[in-house]
């Protein structure tokens, strides 16, 4: 009897055998689970759509080949993250051209990040923050990261990872995880901090010229 | 910034998730209760990660599935998507 699509696989095991038995919904159902943050983290690491999507299919085409010889010593999450990492970094390490990141101050990993921007923006609504442009502010400011905090910061706080994990797929210490996730999000504050300082500044001298003229 | 500020800004992130220490965590808040830029710190830190945990995520596109289902030859699961073609 066929499976229908989305048939669940109640453990992980479930879900291993049928692919080792060549299901065909079982390899449906890794991609839908997986292919999120998979996708995600190749676009922040690639900063670029279609590079995102080249490592979304050359991810799955590579698990696919390798899924028969999976022996279940990480989860199926943790080497599919593997493998889309990896294949990023082969891409990052091809292109020619450094990232826009290179001659950002923040991306002097050893360095401290101190924080300069004292301006208190919290009280703003999300719906205000979320106009257009800041989306934009949000993926500039991710995409300023050097490719060691990029990729910490979006399996973690963008995707939900625990320390742990996020570890194994990068192949990193939880301590050094821990490390570049807080000079991530200091680094993150500081653009956010900067873009809502300039904002007000602009609102202020509006705001002159109206009370004025 | 102070010096005693300076102090506290590694463990901020560990504080922010809940995962510092508590005795520290002590130190902190009685060092915010009295320093306004911290406090400044720590709350725009804190906005900062909850942004991107409820905004930072991006759908794969639909026409980017489609296509990666075409190349790994699975069918097209358009799940609720109502007549995704
Ligand atoms: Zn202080």
């Amino acid at each position: 009897m066929e499976q229908k699509p989305g048939a669940p696989y109640p453990t992980e095991a479930d879900l291993i055998r049928a692919l080792q038995a060549r299901d065909q919904s079982a390899y449906a159902e890794l991609v839908e689970r997986y292919s999120p943050t998979i996708y995600n983290l190749a676009l922040r690491m690639m900063n670029d759509r279609e590079e995102a999507e080249e490592v979304l299919q050359e991810t799955f085409l590579s698990a696919f080949r390798a899924v028969q010889r999976f022996e279940g010593r990480s989860q199926l999450s943790t080497w599919l993250y593997r493998i889309a990492y990896n294949a990023a970094l082969m891409r990052l390490r091809k292109r020619q051209l450094p990232t826009t990141s290179m001659d950002e101050p923040a991306q002097n990993e050893e360095g401290d990040i101190m924080p300069r921007q004292l301006v208190d923006w919290t009280g703003r609504p999300d719906e205000m923050l979320l106009a257009s442009e800041l989306r934009r502010v949000l993926d500039d400011a991710v995409a300023s990261l050097p490719e060691t905090l990029r990729s910490v910061f979006t399996l973690r706080d963008i995707e939900g990872l625990s320390t742990a994990e996020t570890a194994e797929v990068l192949g990193l210490t939880e301590t050094n995880v821990k490390v570049r996730l807080h000079r991530a999000r200091l680094a993150l504050r500081e653009r956010l901090s900067s873009y809502f300082a300039a904002v007000d500044a602009v609102r202020g001298a509006q705001a002159g010229r109206a009370y004025v003229g | 910034m102070s010096v005693e500020c300076h102090e506290h800004l590694d463990c901020l992130s560990d504080y922010i998730d809940g995962e510092l220490d508590p005795t520290l965590c002590a130190e902190i808040e009685h060092h915010m209760a009295a320093c306004g830029d911290c406090r400044i710190v720590v709350d725009t830190l804190r906005k900062t990660v909850s942004l991107y945990r409820n905004y930072g995520h991006e759908e794969v596109p639909e026409d980017a599935k489609e296509r990666l289902y075409a190349v790994l030859k699975l069918a097209y699961r358009a799940d609720d998507q109502e007549a995704s073609t």
